[in-house]
């Protein structure tokens, strides 16, 4: 299988000298294609962290970073732009939408920046809002939306540009029950149907079920990591809750 | 959808933020393009060639002052921009996640300044032009000339000269924002908006310490440029009052903010009324932030206010001058009997001057071909008498050692000035002034310059005796009698002594005079006399000729000039340092609303009325522009005292109207940018 992501002992360092904060302590991890990985772990273990480095948010201390193939922490300037823009997408927590553009617009701007054609344009956002079931609400703002509504419309922007890798940091955070598990269902669809590579943080357990696979982070270090296989949603849901149980105390507060 | 689509979008969605930004713009280019064309709406005007004149040099001035302005509003936009930008970050942070470049977020930003740019440019000229129209209505009021005929007058060179000056302006605001959009990093834009506000709260006890020291020192200043103005001699100690104003002003601010927090929160029943709690935390955590800039706002208030009222009163008392202190048409004056030793200030006379010194005014007037007889009326001739004898420290006796240690500047050996008793009682008649009488051994002292009146007082209080020509004379009045003998634009007699006929002889006489008016009694004839009497400058005996001149138009036109170009250079500054101030506050404060949305959300979420919300904000804002300007007032109240001193020679009356005058712009303007920030504020606040 290819790898798409390849994280190398990354560490990363807040702080100076005399207070020194590990947010990441030597994690090292790979992502294939094709795979739904979920990345969990109390407030303050350094999940949101590592996303930030992986989504070149922020700058790692040392260690690598390569999708597909590509080192990212040696990117710079222009190069960072085109692979932001050609490998990644991005599904925040808060959405980041755009609330002076419509919906339509919010998703043909990740186009619009690659220089696609307004025909293209056109067809791609439309195919994309069929898929996360959008289409009524292309024309509205983001102020009239719902948080679900807003949430998808994030997620077709992110998956428009077809990134090798789609990092998707408490997607549900915002979002009620019902929304979630709609979103949620959605990425599941897009992971199987359309192959998408996804990473998503995330501190919820019933999120973290849709995942095929779940790291556990706890103190900047890959504590454990179970892999979903053949079993169902419910089972791989009571494994991650056992893992969660035996990281102690940390992640309880959170449910 | 292309870059440039996205720019004209993101103004068009985002114009309730920019629109206090794009309303000061326009206001700065009007303002711009109105003074800058003076120039072209006085040229249909019917007036003198002088006052031609000195419409020019008051453009050339006004020009130069527009550099000036360029740089004050060079640095609003600049602020006002970066300000704006710094609201966008989030927005910024996007686009570099969907993978744009920063050179393409640079662009895009260069579009929307270039389309506000080009807008504002394009309105602020058309208003500009319009209200031109009105501003050569008022030129012509000043300069008295009579706008017979309207035309419509554009400017294009004021027109070329905004658009250049507005057009550097704006690119600088394109290379700044492109320095500091480059200069910015991805995770610092996304998480702009989630840095939470430290809530610091000062020490009361310092802060009341620090208040009464800033007080204190204020006061001084004050008592400086006030009470103890005349202790001032140097220009260099104007200074000191200056550098402890504005420290005082900065810390007063500082500590302010700490000091009635702690009053109100004291006080229960008031801290805990409606919103009043949140409203006071509200201001006192932005006034810790904000202390520089309210310190900047509060000088530029008080510079405007004092800038307004003095210009404008100036010219205000300089027409009302006029018509006492000139009442007659024309006055000649020469020196008499000039000779080689009569060196000043190493210029030494030349030998045709002083062979003209000997003949009278009329005779040199005739070597000019001009005959006094056949132009003039009511003409009164005579010689005032100077020596070596008595100069300034004599005739203020023993009050000379005190006045030399309390007015170093003035020159003490000085010779004073003697006019004999029929002379002056026949210029007085001339000139509607008081007749005076004399006893053999007496003398008066006639002055009208305020300055010079009370140092003469002392002389005359003590009966200081004055020895002319072997005789003693004694003064007659404690004080100086009000008068003159050279008609002028301001009260600026310095004092003349009027001692009895024989008391002077030829031998030491010093200056002629010849004063009259015109025989021509039309107005149109008048300046007929007055245009061919202006022809002698022509004529080649000028050079040898050492006469002054002084004509009742000529300085009408001239104090009328000088008033107005006062009145303009005053708007002018005036008017863009107050909306600078009012736009930086504006801008604060609506930035201000916008990071406060959550809150004010959660004060809906727990019940507050929506009524309360608005007091509030209203509060919140009315505080925030109150504060500098009530600082702004007090110290105009002591700066205008000071100007007043030192323009003292203009006069000051109408000083009541001027204010009023001023208090109107005040009102107008900041007031203005009060009411739109307060109805901006409010809209960005409302629930969706």
């Amino acid at each position: 299988m290819e790898k798409i992501l390849k994280v190398e002992k990354i560490e990363k360092y807040y702080g100076n000298k005399s207070s020194l904060t590990k947010a990441i302590d030597s994690i090292s991890f790979e992502v294939e294609k094709g795979e739904f990985v979920a990345i969990m772990g109390a407030s303050g273990s350094g999940k949101t962290t590592l996303l930030n480095v992986i989504s070149t948010i922020d700058r790692v201390t040392s260690g690598h970073i390569y999708v597909g193939g590509v080192d990212i922490t040696k990117l710079k300037g222009n190069y960072l732009n085109k692979f932001r823009r050609e490998e990644l997408g991005f599904i925040f927590q808060d959405f980041n939408l755009l609330d002076t553009l419509t919906a339509y617009e919010n998703i043909a701007l990740a186009l619009s920046i690659q220089n696609v054609g307004a025909k293209e344009i056109d067809k791609r956002v439309r195919d994309v809002a069929q898929k996360l079931d959008i289409q009524n609400v292309l024309n509205t703002y983001p102020y009239q939306m719902s948080g679900g509504q807003k949430q998808r419309v994030a997620s077709s922007r992110a998956i428009i540009t077809n990134p090798k890798l789609v990092l998707a940091d408490e997607p549900t955070g915002a979002l009620d029950s019902r929304a979630a598990k709609l979103l949620l269902e959605r990425l599941n669809y897009l992971n199987k149907e359309l192959d998408t590579t996804i990473l998503m943080v995330t501190h919820d357990a019933v999120t973290a079920s849709y995942a095929s696979r779940v790291l556990f982070i706890k103190d900047g270090k890959v504590f454990n990591e179970i892999h979903k296989g053949e079993i169902s949603r419910k089972e791989f849901f009571d494994q991650i809750i056992d893992v969660v149980t035996l990281l102690g105390g940390d992640l309880n507060d959170t449910f | 959808m292309t870059l440039f689509k996205l720019s004209v979008q993101n103004i068009r969605k985002s114009f309730k933020d920019y629109a206090i930004y794009f309303f000061t713009l326009i206001l700065g280019v009007a303002i711009f393009y109105i003074f800058n064309a003076i120039d072209s709406q006085t040229i249909m005007m019917n007036v003198s060639s002088n006052t031609k004149e000195i419409i020019k040099l008051m453009t050339n001035i006004l020009s130069g002052v527009s550099v000036f302005v360029s740089f004050i509003l060079g640095f609003l936009i600049i602020y006002a921009s970066r300000f704006l930008i710094k609201r966008r970050n989030k927005e910024f942070g996007i686009y570099l996640t969907l993978g744009m470049s920063k050179r393409k977020i640079s662009l895009i930003l260069f579009f929307e300044t270039l389309c506000i740019g080009l807008l504002s440019l394009g309105t602020g000229l058309l208003i500009g032009a319009i209200l031109s129209q009105f501003m050569s209505v008022l030129v012509a009021n000043m300069f008295e000339a009579d706008l017979t005929k309207f035309t419509f007058v554009f400017s294009s060179e004021a027109c070329l000269k905004t658009i250049l000056y507005f057009g550097i302006m704006y690119v600088l605001v394109m290379i700044f924002n492109t320095v500091n959009i480059s200069k910015c990093k991805l995770i610092d834009l996304l998480h702009a908006s989630k840095k939470t506000e430290k809530m610091k709260l000062k020490n009361p006890i310092l802060c009341v310490f620090i208040f009464i020291i800033s007080c204190f020192l204020l006061g001084y200043a004050y008592y400086k440029v006030t009470g103890g103005v005349s202790e001032i001699q140097d220009a260099r100690q104007i200074f000191l009052p200056i550098i402890l104003g504005v420290i005082s002003t900065f810390l007063i601010f500082w500590s302010l903010s700490g000091l009635l927090l702690k009053i109100v929160m004291k006080r229960k029943k008031t801290y805990y009324k409606g919103l009043n709690s949140f409203t006071l935390k509200q201001v006192s955590s932005k006034v810790n932030t904000t202390v520089f800039s309210m310190t900047v706002i509060c000088l530029m208030l008080f510079i405007t206010i004092c800038v307004l009222s003095s210009a404008l009163s100036i010219k205000n008392s300089m027409t009302y001058n006029l018509k006492t202190l000139s009442p007659i048409d024309v006055e000649i004056t020469k020196p008499l009997d000039l000779t080689e030793e009569r060196i000043e200030d190493s210029w030494q006379y030349k030998t045709s001057m002083i062979e003209d010194s000997k003949i009278s005014i009329r005779e040199t007037l005739q070597r000019m071909d001009f005959d006094v007889d056949t132009y003039f009326t009511d003409i009164v001739e005579f010689h005032t008498y100077e020596t070596d004898t008595i100069l300034l420290k004599d005739t203020i006796g023993t009050y000379y050692e005190e006045a030399k240690a309390k007015y170093p500047y003035l020159r003490y050996d000085t010779k004073e000035e003697f006019i004999k008793l029929s002379d002056y009682n026949k210029v007085a008649k001339l000139l509607g002034l008081e007749e005076l009488s004399l006893k053999d051994n007496e003398y008066i002292v006639v002055a009208n310059y305020e300055g010079w009146i009370p140092i003469r007082n002392v002389g005359l209080r003590n009966n200081t005796p004055i020895t002319l020509l072997g005789r003693t004379y004694y003064p007659k009045y404690e004080t100086c009698r009000d008068g003159f003998i050279e008609i002028s634009s301001n009260a600026v007699n310095m004092g003349i002594f009027v001692v009895p006929d024989d008391a002077v002889n030829e031998t030491i006489r010093a200056n002629a005079y010849l004063l009259g008016n015109y025989k021509e009694s039309t107005e149109e004839g008048k300046k007929k006399t007055e245009e061919l009497f202006q022809n002698i400058e022509k004529h080649d005996y000028i050079e040898k000729a050492s006469i002054d001149c002084s004509t009742k138009i000529y300085i009408y036109e001239a104090s009328v000039g000088l008033g107005a170009m006062a009145t303009f250079i005053g708007l002018y500054l005036g008017i863009i340092f107050l909306m600078s101030s009012a736009a930086i506050l504006a801008l604060k404060e609506l930035s201000e609303s916008s990071d406060n949305k959550e809150r004010y959300k959660m004060l809906r979420k727990i019940g507050a009325d929506e009524k309360l919300i608005e007091k509030a904000l209203f509060r919140q804002i009315a505080i925030f522009f109150l504060f500098p300007l009530l600082l702004a007032i007090i110290h105009s109240i002591f700066g205008i005292l000071f100007c007043n001193y030192i323009l003292e020679a203009f006069g000051n009356e109408k000083l009541l109207e001027s204010i009023l005058m001023t208090a109107t712009f005040l009102i107008f303007i900041y007031g203005g940018y009060f009411v739109l920030t307060y109805l901006c504020s409010k809209n960005i606040i409302k629930e969706k």
